[in-house]
């Protein structure tokens, strides 16, 4: 029985400092980033949700130029990012989408040469990595408390705006004519944002954080109708496969073929895929109707 | 710079940008921008899993590369069109990632596929870019019109019999295609900056599609021609100049634009 | 500038929506120019005009959504101020996903409290009060399926209900029959009218055609080149008052119970000058009738 369990949890796992700071900020990290990436999908922002992470690449590479912890780069990429998106309006145009690709391909251009500054000047060739694919094993220090007071800064906003939220991104006539500042509260949503991207770019990179963002979302999304119930769910969701990926990646420190262990990223990504994957078996709730979209002609299932 | 190992380089970057541009314009009128961000990003598994194996990596390109854009397709059929589409880009740049840490070269593999790698190409790689850019010109030519109608007017084609599902499969191997040949010189992350900038920046200054095809071609060309010879210069990444040029191209395209017609409202003014 | 009509059925308590003077200048145009009625309790009223007509603009307005640049909008009595819960509001059509978590009625309980901070507290009276509201419109049966997949007559109900839950004392409903076929249009303006009598609540209803609320208007504001007629149908839907407000020749045609307004003049059609005040039983005895 105890080969069993030393064979899934290899020894030193529940001793390991590096591991436990890990699945705590994992863990609260990717709960947030469920909440929050339920809204997302709700107010259908998931490509702000995109480009936030990808611009978040240019404060990452940044404050290791400045050696700062790649996290307040991420943050004040996000704040900052996410207030100016919000205020320089948000239409889905075709040359919107055009426009912000071209800013993006131009702030990636950036990070890549500071990406290259940062290898030759202090010549850790680990920054790339660290910044796109996350380094959550290497969180620790001042990262942790600081990590989970914006946690749970984020936390507390969405909690209060909660019903303000939900009503807004309905329709905003609705919640204009009951008072509500639509605008302050998408300003408010936007910064939570950027600060939740960046959070979750500490643990998976800012490459992968939309699938933290918005996988568990969209999973809890087929699963549950309730707006309470699929925030509750993405959070346990994310938070879960966070867990299950440092586990396996603590495990595979022995593994094939170099010995050296497999990316934590990697693991949390594909078990987030999983976990799609395995609603999308469910039945569709209801009608499909055939939309003939901007982008492409699709047959786009009006269904869950 | 035009040593004889640089030939490779500026004859398949020649080529690369050239497609992109053609294959771009049609991203542009589809507004197909999320789609084209995605399948490179797609291939960077395939790239990583090649050079694991030591084949040549625009096999592992080419394979990801098509099948990620169709599997995009297939499944945005399906459900939400962004979600999906972001997941499987992001399985595919974690798997990409798991691949290039089994290597030894973990770090800098990473970044030279992703931000792309001026040196290093073999007369090899050129014939096979060439080859397929070839294929992909000839099927351009093939579908231009079916192609042009069915991403403007889609129920228009539709009625005389050209279906938009196949056209968007045709559409997404060009974009695969265009991903294949670029992506191991210009790298996943800014290749489609290639496609979307200059094609872009032609659309802001022609009505006509097919010199505004031209245009982006030469545009692309221009980006790729002064991003290796910067890129040689301070040995700064190559990706840094496509994706700044691109941008750069766009934003002198809108601005003269915008002078050219407030030139002519004065002018009708007056 | 507005005619009015005397109302001999109106109540002498204040009216729940007095709009005095409006006037708003959009784009050039000059979209309400001195609109000027009065909506007392309980009646249904419809905002009848062609598209581009301003009936949105008057409805926001009236919300609170937009200033005018001239003239007052009292409901109750009182200046409507930004968090006036005495208005209820319908919108055309809601942009929502078909996977967005939000049942039914999910969107009727924020009609309760929508606006408020902080987190929401089960409450056993909240869930009774959401229950039978949707009992009301008749859309208990979906009550539990999300907004985003129901057909656009069973969101119409959920929007009414949201609108009604919190019992405003007006209810403005924006062009609801512009998206729904006639029989579900039919449906939804006789759920809307036996509810507001029932909560007497004064509903002000959009449309650009008039046939479909004939059997359960009380009043009409007919809204053309930013001015406004308010009075019966008898008092204001006919070819004299119409072409003072379109300043065109317009003729009203009667034809089996329904109204059919055309441009142009017709031998058979009302015929009086225009700018005086016809008495009730003057503008009741001419017009032609099947």
């Amino acid at each position: 029985m105890s080969g069993v369990l030393n064979s899934i949890f290899e020894p030193g796992f529940f001793s390991s400092g590096p591991v436990h700071a890990a699945l705590l900020t994992g863990a609260v990290v990717a709960a947030v980033s469920g909440a929050v990436g339920v809204f997302t999908v709700l107010r259908s922002q998931s490509f702000a949700g995109h480009s936030l992470s990808d611009l978040g690449t240019l404060g990452g590479s940044g404050a290791f130029l400045l050696g700062v912890g790649p996290l307040w780069g991420f943050i004040t990429a996000g704040v900052v990012v996410g207030g100016a998106m919000d205020l320089a309006g948000s239409q889905r145009r075709n040359s919107r989408d055009v426009a912000t690709g071209i800013v993006l391909g131009a702030v990636l251009g950036l990070s890549a040469l500071l990406l290259y500054f940062d290898t030759t000047s202090s010549s850790t060739t680990g920054v790339t990595v660290t910044v796109l694919f996350g380094s959550l094993f290497a969180v620790s220090g001042f990262t942790v408390p600081a990590t989970l007071a914006f946690a749970g800064l984020g936390l507390s906003a969405l909690a209060l705006c909660y019903r303000p939220l939900l009503l807004s991104s309905v329709s905003s006539d609705l919640a204009a004519a009951r008072g509500i500042r639509v605008r302050l509260l998408g300003l408010v949503f936007m910064i939570v944002m950027g600060v939740t991207v960046a959070l979750s770019s500490l643990i998976v990179g800012t490459i992968l954080s939309p699938a933290l963002l918005i996988g568990p979302a969209a999973t809890a999304l087929r699963l549950t109708r309730r707006p309470l119930a699929a925030m509750g769910l993405a959070a346990a969701l994310g938070a879960g496969a966070t867990w299950l990926g440092i586990l396996l990646a603590y495990d595979s420190y022995h593994w094939p073929p170099i010995g050296d262990g497999w990316p934590v990223s990697s693991f949390v990504v594909a078990l987030i895929f999983l976990a799609y994957l395995l609603s999308a078996l469910r039945k569709p709730e209801r009608r499909t109707e055939t939309v003939y979209s901007e982008n492409t002609v699709h047959a786009v299932s009006g269904a869950v | 710079m035009f040593a004889p190992f640089m030939e490779n380089t500026w004859i398949t970057a020649s080529i690369i940008a050239a497609i992109a541009a053609l294959v771009g314009f049609f991203v542009v009128l589809r507004g197909a921008t999320f789609t084209a961000h995605a399948v490179p990003n797609a291939a960077f598994a395939g790239a990583a899993g090649a050079s694991l194996i030591g084949v040549s990596s625009l096999l592992g390109l080419g394979a990801f590369s098509l099948g990620g854009a169709l599997l995009i397709g297939v499944l945005s059929r399906r459900g939400r069109h962004d979600a999906v589409t972001a997941l499987i880009v992001a399985l595919m740049l974690g798997l990409g990632a798991l691949f290039l840490s089994w290597s030894t070269e973990y770090a800098p593999e990473i970044y030279s596929l992703l931000f792309g790698e001026v040196l290093g190409l073999s007369s090899n790689e050129t014939n096979l870019t060439a080859i397929l850019a070839v294929v992909c010109v000839l099927i351009l030519a093939c579908v231009y019109r079916p192609l042009l109608l069915s991403s403007t007017l889609p129920e228009a084609a539709e009625a005389r019999g050209i279906s938009a599902a196949r056209i968007d499969a045709l559409f997404l191997v060009l974009v695969a295609l265009a991903t294949t040949t670029a992506v191991p010189v210009v790298g996943a992350l800014l290749m489609f900056s290639l496609m979307i900038g200059p094609p872009a920046a032609a659309r802001a200054l022609t009505k006509h599609p097919a010199p505004a095809m031209a245009l982006g071609v030469v545009l692309a060309l221009a980006t790729v021609w002064i991003a290796i010879a910067a890129s040689y210069q301070t040995n700064w990444p190559i990706g840094f100049f496509v994706g700044v040029g691109s941008a750069a191209w766009y934003v002198l395209a809108r601005i003269g634009a915008w002078a050219r017609l407030s030139v002519k409202s004065v002018g009708e003014r007056a | 500038m507005t005619t009015t009509h005397p109302d001999p059925a109106s109540p002498a308590t204040g009216p729940v929506l007095a709009l005095d003077e409006v006037s708003i200048r959009l784009g050039g145009r000059q979209i309400l120019d001195r609109v000027a009625f009065a909506l007392a309790a309980g009646e249904f009223t419809g905002l009848i005009g062609s598209n581009g007509a301003g009936k949105t603009t008057l409805l926001r307005i009236v919300m609170g959504l937009r200033s005018p640049d001239a003239g007052t909008v009292r409901v109750g009595g009182k200046p409507l101020a930004r968090r006036a819960r005495q208005v209820g509001y319908v919108p055309q059509k809601i942009q929502i996903e078909p996977d967005a978590p939000l049942r039914a009625r999910d969107l009727v309980a924020l009609g309760l409290d929508g606006e408020r901070l902080g987190p929401r507290l089960p409450s056993r009276t909240r869930n009774r009060q959401v229950d039978e509201m949707l009992e009301a419109v008749d859309a208990a049966r979906f009550a539990d399926e999300r907004v985003g997949t129901l057909s656009g007559g069973e969101q119409q109900r959920v929007l009414i209900a949201h609108a009604l839950i919190g019992r405003p004392r007006l209810l403005l409903m924006d062009e609801p029959l512009a998206n729904l076929d006639l029989r579900s249009g039919q449906e939804i303006v006789e759920l809307t009218s036996r509810v507001a009598k029932e909560q007497g609540v004064a509903v002000l209803l959009s449309a650009h055609d008039i046939n479909p609320l004939l059997p359960v208007m009380d009043k009409v504001v007919y809204l053309a080149g930013g001015r406004a007629a308010c009075g019966t149908t008898e008092q204001v839907v006919r070819s004299d008052v119409l072409s003072e407000l379109y300043r065109h020749p317009v003729s009203v045609l009667r034809v089996d119970g329904r109204i059919l307004v055309v441009a142009g003049s017709t031998v058979t059609a009302d015929v009086l000058p225009p700018r005086s005040e016809p008495s009730v039983a003057a503008a009741v005895g001419r017009g032609v009738r099947a």
